[in-house]
């Protein structure tokens, strides 16, 4: 057991540190340096999915004004590693997917950038490429070895009720509001990158090995992110085209931002999934047998799974188990991290799936979830730390007002909207990673200096590190001189996995236990000392995971099939948490973008050329102001002592968990119409 | 081609030579340094470079630089008074309207110049009567904010801020 920290600051409900500087505009994003003299980055993509360059002409956009280089494959300055084939940017002349690099023009200002790009002729030899998912392709290969807990056909075969159908997701993009930038700059034979990333310590040691870099002549500046959702956890092509012609024009900072359009090119994205799960039950409405069957594309260039398996794996107990997953290789981008994978449209499928199971076995949706809940994690036979998914359930009932539904969908007309209620059920694994330190310094101000290279991409880590250092050290939060954001800072895990309160949070109560046992409560300027996150052993011996319910109102118009979410309710079981004014802005957030996901988002391949067709905010939908009803997120007490010191268990991911099912539920409860394929459109109630 | 031109720009005259081309958002941030409105989407899609022109809210990448000559542009830098935040941003603070704050510079310039159109009776889709004055409910701040994007999902937030500073 850990020892849980004394808390004082943590659990407040308090404004952000960075707040003002926020709301004034202020804060700096990676865009908004204030570098000398820069120069402009726009790039040439290409215009078919497969092939190669085999036509180059580049004298016009050299010849136009204020360009300053055109970097192509043949001239670009020649990369250390290509290992990383998506990395391997303007390094030969193939196509792997539509929008591609195949080009970049640098320039004085960037309407000449722009203006030039279009200059550049680029010609193909194209092939014929194949961009379309089915589970029907008979190239799919296995991501991982099918497996099998006890016999689960054996206990279809024996069920009192057998439910089986497929259900599908389609590509979504991150699209953070801040596009993906960089600003670069290659002096004394280093590389510094201001970027808009998830992890500055992520990105250094990616371009150290892309360069050919010594680490400590690599440089990543990150203290305002605009958001990231996964797209910015990893490195993409971006940055290393910004590197590449940083190298090409030394001493210049090179400014690159993704247009929204890149954003669905070169960003990442969350692969379409098409799901299939077959759930039996005994009489009593105890589950039997739980399989879940996935089929998703990857990148030919780079393989990126999305475990969609994982959530099924712990959600409910069933002494028969089956998981497979496979993967098409298409020409298509690299598939990447979206808030949640593997999660997210993981559980869209199953806790639909325990709506119509719940339905067939006569139960109530909560009740059926209830009945089926475990105590020990079904596939490691391990207890959970904490698991409160029951008491989520429970409290969300009482609060919306769960009590005394009809069951019978359809039924409830108010005016030309027909009404409906639905419940699903969250969770998302407690994630740590060891690796990440800190330092705390105290200062000639009589304030302590806390440093480690984490990021804040909104989570709310500026306020939250300073509220842990604030009790780990016992004093006040305004003693407090938090630094993160660069990698001149300590070693620092990635913002993602919901672990970074975890990894960063530990390591911070690490070094201040640290400098209270070595310097106690009257250090002297300059005492300083160092902590570190430990592997947490607990992990051995216990299941972690946090757990949630959410509960939707929808409505649907009767006669144009509109959508409307109504009001929600996220009840969450997440462990302790550290600020209670910016969890609830995360909760919510995962929630409204669940709110998305369920009405809105679905990125549009086009089968002929490859690209997305709908690739900006104005056809890509994500959720506006008025797509929000009322909508709440709170959670229950959990004391955790197995988690880590502060008993947090990580909250940026589990709001979107089944938020798109309960509202599909509740949809299905207003109308008795099914919708298995996201996102849920007029076309599918209006029959 | 290049012109000379005269911005006012939260208060001060900032002349400069522009690209015919330069959209007030570039001109702002590349040639003035002027960072606080944000470029989302360069589109007109997303709101986050939303600022004021003579006090009505604008999408700045939308338009170009030129057509603004002794315009009196207010970016959210320009909104509070030294250190006494405008009440639209001290709201935020309080209600959370904000995470990752990209899109926030723009949600507060929008929703000063909203609160401002609510004032002079302007209707919008949610309004019911079109005759009388505008309440600043829910549905009519959700409705007339729904040009800002927030990837985030702050809008609770940003409705509860709206809502009080509208009071
Ligand atoms: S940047 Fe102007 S509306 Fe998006
Ligand atoms: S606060 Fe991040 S996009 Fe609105």
């Amino acid at each position: 057991m850990i020892g849980l920290l004394h808390t004082r600051s943590i659990g407040a409900d308090v404004e952000r540190v960075d707040g003002r500087a926020k709301v004034t505009g202020a804060a700096a994003y990676a865009f908004d340096q204030p570098v000398e003299n820069p120069a402009y980055l726009h790039p040439v993509r290409s215009a078919v999915a497969r092939g190669r360059v085999t036509g180059l002409d580049t004298a016009a956009a050299e010849a136009a004004d204020g360009v300053l280089a055109v970097l192509t494959h043949r001239n670009a300055p020649r990369l250390a590693s290509t290992d990383d084939t998506e990395l391997a940017v303007l390094q030969d002349d193939a196509v792997a997917f539509h929008g591609q690099f195949v080009a970049a023009v640098v320039a004085e200002t960037p309407e000449a950038a722009r203006r030039a790009a279009a200059l550049v002729a680029v010609e193909y030899a194209g092939e014929p490429h194949d961009v379309v998912l089915s589970a029907d392709r008979d190239d799919l290969y296995a991501a991982q070895e099918p497996e099998e807990h006890g016999d689960v056909d054996a206990a279809i075969a024996a069920a009192a009720v057998v439910h089986d159908a497929t259900y599908t997701t389609p590509p979504e993009f991150n699209n953070p509001m801040e596009p993906h930038t960089s600003v670069a700059v290659w002096d004394d034979g280093g590389l510094t990158v201001y970027e808009s990333t998830q992890g500055v310590h992520t990105v250094r040691p990616v371009l150290a090995e892309v360069f050919g870099l010594d680490p400590e002549r690599v440089r990543v500046i990150a203290r305002y992110v605009g958001g990231g959702f996964g797209s910015k956890g990893t490195v993409h092509a971006n940055v290393v085209l910004a590197g590449l012609a940083a190298r090409a024009l030394p001493g210049r900072p090179v400014k690159f931002a993704l247009t929204r359009q890149d954003m669905f090119r070169v960003a990442g994205y969350r692969t379409p999934t098409v799901q299939r799960v077959r759930l039996a039950a005994d009489a009593d409405g105890r589950l039997t047998a739980v399989e879940h069957d996935v089929v998703e594309q990857s990148a030919r260039i780079k393989e990126f799974v999305e475990g969609c398996t994982k959530p099924t794996r712990g959600m409910y107990a069933a002494p028969n188990r089956r998981y497979r997953q496979r993967m098409a290789t298409l020409d298509v981008p690299v598939t990447s991290w979206m808030r949640a994978p593997g999660e997210c449209p993981g559980m869209f499928a199953l806790e639909s799936a325990m709506d119509e199971a719940a339905i067939a076995c006569g139960l109530d949706p909560v009740e059926f979830r209830v009945r089926n809940d475990t105590r020990t994690d079904p596939d490691s036979g391990k207890p959970f730390s904490t698991r409160n998914l029951v008491a989520c359930l429970r409290e969300g009932a009482r609060r919306f007002g769960w009590e005394g539904r009809d069951p019978a969908p359809g039924v409830r007309r108010d005016g030309d909207w027909l009404v409906g209620t639905g419940v699903a059920g969250s969770c998302y694994p407690v994630i740590s990673d060891p690796g990440s330190a800190a330092v705390v310094r105290y200062g000639a101000d009589g304030r302590y200096q806390v440093s480690i290279g984490a990021a804040d991409i909104g989570t709310g880590a500026w306020t939250a590190l300073t509220q842990i250092a604030a009790d780990a050290l016992r004093v006040p939060m305004d003693r407090i001189d938090l630094r993160i954001g660069d990698s001149a800072l300590p070693r620092a895990t990635v913002a993602g996995g919901s672990s970074g309160t975890t990894n960063w949070g530990t390591a911070v109560v690490e070094a201040a236990r640290a400098f209270r046992d070595q310097h106690g409560v009257h250090p002297r300027e300059g005492d300083e000392a160092r902590g570190e996150m430990r592997e947490n052993t607990a992990k051995e011996h216990y299941a972690m995971s946090a757990y949630g319910a959410q509960f939707a109102e929808v409505r649907v118009h009767a006669g144009t099939g509109e959508v409307r979410v109504q009001r929600m309710v996220g009840v969450f079981a997440v462990g302790r948490i550290v600020n209670a004014r910016t969890a609830r802005s995360q909760l919510l957030g995962g929630m409204v973008m669940g709110v998305s996901m369920a009405l809105h988002e679905h990125g549009v391949r086009d089968p002929r050329f490859g690209h997305v067709v709908n690739h900006d905010l104005a056809e890509y939908h994500v959720a506006a102001n008025a797509d929000i009803g009322d909508m709440e997120a709170v959670w229950i007490e959990e004391e955790d002592p197995h988690v880590n010191p502060m008993g947090t268990k990580g909250i940026g991911e589990i709001g979107i968990v089944g938020a798109a099912a309960a509202i599909a539920n509740a949809a299905h409860h207003a109308t008795g119409v099914r919708v298995r394929d996201l996102p849920l459109t007029t076309d599918a109630f209006v029959r | 081609m290049e012109v000379d031109i005269t911005l006012r720009v939260d208060g001060e005259d900032r002349p400069l030579r522009v690209d015919t081309r330069t959209t007030l958002l570039d001109a702002l941030r590349e040639r003035l340094g002027v960072t606080a409105p944000k470029k989302g989407c360069d589109h007109g899609q997303c709101g986050s470079c939303t600022v004021l022109v003579n006090g009505r809210r604008a999408t700045s990448c939308l338009t170009f630089a030129v057509a603004h000559e002794d315009d009196e542009v207010t970016t959210a830098a320009g909104l509070a008074d030294g250190d006494r935040l405008h009440p639209v941003q001290q709201a935020f603070l309080d209600h959370d309207g904000y995470q990752c704050g990209f899109c926030t510079p723009g949600q507060i310039c929008s929703a000063v110049g909203m609160l401002d159109e609510l004032k002079k009776g302007w209707p919008s889709h949610a309004t019911a009567d079109l005759t009388g004055p505008v309440d600043a409910d829910d549905d009519e701040i959700r409705e007339r904010m729904s040009g800002n994007l927030c990837r985030c999902g702050a809008y609770a937030g940003i409705v509860a801020a709206i809502r009080e500073a509208a009071r």
